[in-house]
């Protein structure tokens, strides 16, 4: 028998019938395509009892109640608790996305402290704490107790009032507060009402809502009850009508959206105040009894002012309005009439969500409007929410050194004579800091905040954190402002901690909130509140007397006093008293009080001939632009009209580029943005949705810290913008800034 | 000449005979070879055996309860399914060993003591692209348990558990036979037995929650 090539073939042809005969080839086609339908490598959720823990979520001020699905310990999913007084059972996609804030990559796991090249090391807590009470300590006994400022997110709750405790028992007067359009409308009721309150608006009951650029669903106030709210007046044959140049997402939903001159919004509501009260459509039974200013009027020395009906009907013709805001007359008319013939009409401002301040002088304008139809503290419209009132701990004591310090004059100028009802201005931190030279500040504690990121003209905030001798980040996340720290104390997540959440911003509900701990600490963090106390008594002395309490959860139970065991019950208490202050108007006259001069536009910053375009950002549900980062479930939502790849994606009217002599591009293309600020490359969007002569830039994106699901994705907005300095409040008021598109240069 | 040439072909003859033999007992060879590796050597190298923790007594348990197999593995009061009971069922009589068995001792002293879990190793674990509903099947067509995990409940001890190299689920869902074919409704677990029986009882052929039909009704 010879044994050949053939021989060889027959073997393999034998092989290969007998294999098709076998199981073989079905069984493992079958097991590959399971293995394929199920990565091992791709996280399953625990199966086993779902447990429902119940919260509220602090990831911005919207205070609402969540319901976490648990398996075991590890928290599955995060949903809106039902029957909560703000949103019901509703959830917004960033707190969807929550759960990656608590198991991402991006999270702070240990206290660190900054190497001399730049790198990190983790220390422990006692070393932490005694490294900062001992440069606080240095500080002290140099008598400078006020060169320590302290950024933080909010002002309100038990947290930021630590931190203002600690900065009063220390002795420095810098305490900071992250601003946005609330700051604003606080100063308005101040101004117009004499309330110490903020503004919720009862857009739920109103019939018309006229929006000056407020995104009601891009998560403007609380968003969720927001979102409801719109819905419900939808729902009951309300009219909403948006008012901005960018057909946003409000716009597009709205009844009616009429594009308007960026800037001008302040003389639209003066414009269809002075159409109302012409026609004579206001409510005079309001009008009459409750305001002052309305009509002409003398003062004390006998001189005679002129009254807000004069002023309008003098300043402020339909013609010249039309001319200013690029809104026809004709439309103007219907629009005063719609407004004035509603009987629950709401106007409202604060563009996008909300997050920057404005101009005073356009914010009294539109309230001016409410005034105008009665729409105050009534069904339907403003209320003056007062300032919640829960946390009445001791005034510490001080002793010498911090007496000296709280002397001192603010580093920014807030709450002098030139701008006395602003509580901070850390739009002017980068400018004082400086970023060279000594900076008044030699030690900062950033809270609740990233303002490396969120404060406009970003690099000079940047260099002035540079030019800081120690900062210390409270942060839980590697954000851009923990990465320009020297120190982290890294706080727990929402989900680990317990927090009082004060009322939502922007909402007429007077609910307290308490986030409690859903999860144990995945880390080695501490509560910032605790943190704080820590540091406090490692002082000693009059500092460390201020905080007796033994942890922040004592402190937290203590200020809440009777409302304790029902919160940790419930999630929330409705207080008894009304959403409303007590006494309306604490104003000198007791009335509503008019204002009938000085109503300025703010001029933004660039030169029109160097800079032809406008640039504006918008703000979008889709993209968290405050303190907290996008989680990437919600960067995978972001449409490729806003960011395609790594581009971020700017807005222009195509007849932008036909009438642009030096500016040719087609939908898609590269484009070079520049502003006296900086410059970035973009991808250009051309939309109708978008007045011409306007580019539009999302917010929230170009991020350089967090991890590689964010960072390095579009630009910053705020490093393409300065502040430009409300007259009134000296807060930032820029809407937006001149700005020029090129061809990238082939 | 002649000679030589007819010497010639008779060696040819002989050596195409010769080599015919070999080329069809190779074939043979290569095909018995590959039957055996397919059904016999394969089979055994596809799954790796694994004992489970502890070594449970079906029948000796279900004398004890009142419930059948609803004692331990019951639904919920959501509805959902418990599955494998937890160490916090066990405890209500194993806080202590009640007998003399080791495997008892053993899980006394390895995991009630220590609170800890035990790793079972579930038979009849579907992928996690599956959705199935004990609640469906149980509670509203009312199907007993065996109809798909067999007498389990008969069972002295439990069966080695042999898991698949490259899907990491148990051999139950194949089944033993290699070739799929099945004695009893519980020999298998694949989805051409979910769908048969479907199909034989007239089963509404959507999903409950998407109304979509085919592929939906299990694959969400």
């Amino acid at each position: 028998m010879k044994i050949d090539r053939r021989s060889f073939l027959s073997f393999i042809i034998g092989g290969a019938a007998g294999t098709a005969l076998s199981p073989l080839p079905a069984k493992l086609t079958d097991d590959l395509s399971i293995w394929t339908q199920n990565w091992p490598w791709t996280p399953v959720p625990e199966d086993g009892e779902a447990i429902y823990a119940d919260s509220v979520c602090t990831l911005c001020p919207g205070g609402c109640g969540i319901s976490v699905r648990k398996i075991d310990d590890r928290a599955i999913k995060i949903e809106g608790m039902k029957g909560h007084p703000v949103n019901d059972g509703g959830i917004c996609i960033l707190g969807l996305s929550g759960l990656q804030l608590l198991y991402g990559p991006t999270r702070v796991k240990t206290p660190l402290k900054k190497t001399s090249n730049g790198g990190w090391k983790k220390i422990s807590w006692d070393e932490a704490i005694a490294e900062v009470a001992e440069n606080l300590g240095k500080l002290r006994s140099e008598g400078q107790p006020q060169a320590l400022a302290c950024i933080s997110g909010s002002d309100q709750g038990t947290v930021p009032q630590l931190f203002r405790r600690f900065m009063t028992a220390y002795g420095s007067p810098n305490y900071m507060c992250v601003p946005s359009s609330q700051d604003s409308y606080s100063i308005t009721l101040k101004l117009m009402q004499g309330a110490q309150a903020s503004a919720g608006f009862d857009i739920e009951n109103a019939d018309f809502v006229l929006s000056l650029g407020s995104g009601i669903i891009e998560g403007w106030g609380s968003p969720v009850c927001m979102f409801k709210a719109n819905s419900a007046c939808e729902a009951k044959k309300g009219k909403v009508v948006q008012i901005e140049p960018r057909l946003s997402n409000t716009a597009a939903k709205a009844d009616q959206w009429i594009p308007i001159n960026p800037g001008t919004e302040g003389d639209l509501a003066l414009g269809l105040a002075h159409l109302i009260i012409k026609d004579d459509l206001y409510d005079k039974d309001f009008v009459g009894n409750n305001t002052f200013g309305f009509d002409d009027w003398t003062d004390d020395k006998g001189k005679s002012c002129q009254g807000f009906r004069q002023f309008v009907l003098e300043n402020y013709g339909p013609e010249k309005v039309a001319e200013t805001t690029g809104i026809d007359a004709d439309t103007l008319t219907s629009l005063a009439k719609s407004f004035a013939s509603a009987s629950n009409p709401v106007a409202i401002c604060g563009r996008g969500q909300g997050k920057r301040p404005g101009s005073i002088h356009e914010f009294i304008a539109v309230h001016a409007l409410n005034a105008l139809k009665g729409s105050i503290n009534r069904k339907g419209g403003v209320w003056a929410v007062p300032e919640p009132n829960y946390i009445s701990w001791a005034e510490p004591e001080t002793d010498a050194v911090a007496q000296k310090g709280l002397q001192t004059p603010r580093i920014d100028g807030a709450g002098t004579e030139k701008y006395p009802y602003t509580k901070s201005l850390l739009n002017r931190f980068a400018e004082v800091v400086g970023s060279e030279g000594e900076s008044p500040v030699k030690m900062l504690f950033v809270s609740g905040a990233n303002p490396c990121f969120t404060l406009p003209d970003t690099g000079a905030v940047k260099a002035a954190f540079e030019n800081i001798p120690l900062v210390v980040s409270f942060s839980s996340y590697m954000d851009e402002t923990a990465k320009a720290a020297d120190l982290i104390l890294p706080n727990h997540v929402f989900l680990e901690r317990y927090e009082d959440v004060p009322p939502p911003a922007g909402v007429n509900k007077n609910v307290i909130g308490l986030s409690k701990p859903v999860v144990d600490p995945q880390f080695d963090t501490k509560h910032a509140g605790d943190a704080i106390i820590s540091v406090a008594k490692a002082l000693k002395g009059s500092v460390g007397s201020a905080f007796a309490w033994d942890s922040y959860e004592a402190c937290l139970q203590e200020t809440m006093g009777d409302k304790w065991d029902s919160l940790n019950e419930k999630g929330f208490v409705v207080p008894d008293t009304a959403p409303a202050c007590e006494k309306t108007y604490t104003t000198p006259s007791g009335k509503f009080e008019f204002f009938a001069a000085g109503y300025e536009q703010v001029t933004i910053e660039g030169d029109e001939k160097w800079y032809p375009l406008i640039l504006m950002p918008y703000d979008s549900m889709r993209l968290s632009s405050g303190f907290i980062g996008n989680p990437p479930f919600m960067t995978k939502t972001v449409e490729d009209t806003v960011l395609k790849g790594n581009d971020i994606v700017v807005e222009v009217n195509p007849l932008t580029v036909r009438e642009s002599s030096a500016l040719f591009v087609k939908d898609g293309d590269y484009a070079i943005l520049s502003t006296p600020k900086g410059k970035a490359t973009v991808r250009v969007h051309l939309s109708e949705g978008i007045m011409p002569g306007i580019v539009a830039m999302p917010t929230g994106l170009g991020h350089t810290a967090y991890d590689e699901y964010l960072a390095g994705k579009g630009t910053n907005f705020n490093e393409l913008i300065g502040p430009v300095e409300d007259p009134a409040s000296g807060l930032d008021a820029a809407w937006g800034i001149r700005a020029k598109l090129a061809n990238i240069a082939s | 000449m002649s000679t030589s040439e007819e010497k010639t072909k008779e060696v040819s003859a002989n050596a195409d005979s010769d080599s015919g033999g070999a080329i069809i007992l190779f074939f043979i060879i290569g095909f018995v070879a590959s039957l055996i590796a397919g059904w016999i050597i394969f089979p055994k190298l596809l799954y790796c055996q694994k004992k489970q923790p502890i070594d449970f007594n079906h029948v000796l348990h279900m004398e004890e309860v009142d419930d059948g197999c609803e004692s331990c593995h019951f639904f919920r009061e959501d509805g959902t399914y418990a599955g494998v009971p937890k160490l916090e069922q066990c405890v209500g009589c194993h806080e202590e060993a009640v007998g003399e068995d080791p495997e008892e001792v053993k899980f006394v002293n390895e995991y009630v003591a220590k609170e800890r879990e035990v790793p079972w190793l579930i038979y009849s674990k579907q992928p996690d692209c599956v959705f199935f509903s004990h609640a469906a099947h149980v509670k509203t067509a009312g199907m007993d348990c065996v109809t798909c995990h067999g007498p389990i409940g008969e069972s002295t001890s439990l069966k080695v558990y042999e898991e698949n190299w490259i899907t990491g689920y148990s051999r139950d869902i194949w089944g033993q036979n290699m070739s799929g074919l099945k004695e009893h409704a519980w020999d298998r677990m694949k989805m051409d037995d979910c769908a048969e029986c479907h199909v034989k009882n007239n089963v509404k052929q959507t999903s409950v929650q998407t109304k979509k039909g085919a592929c939906f009704v299990c694959h969400k």
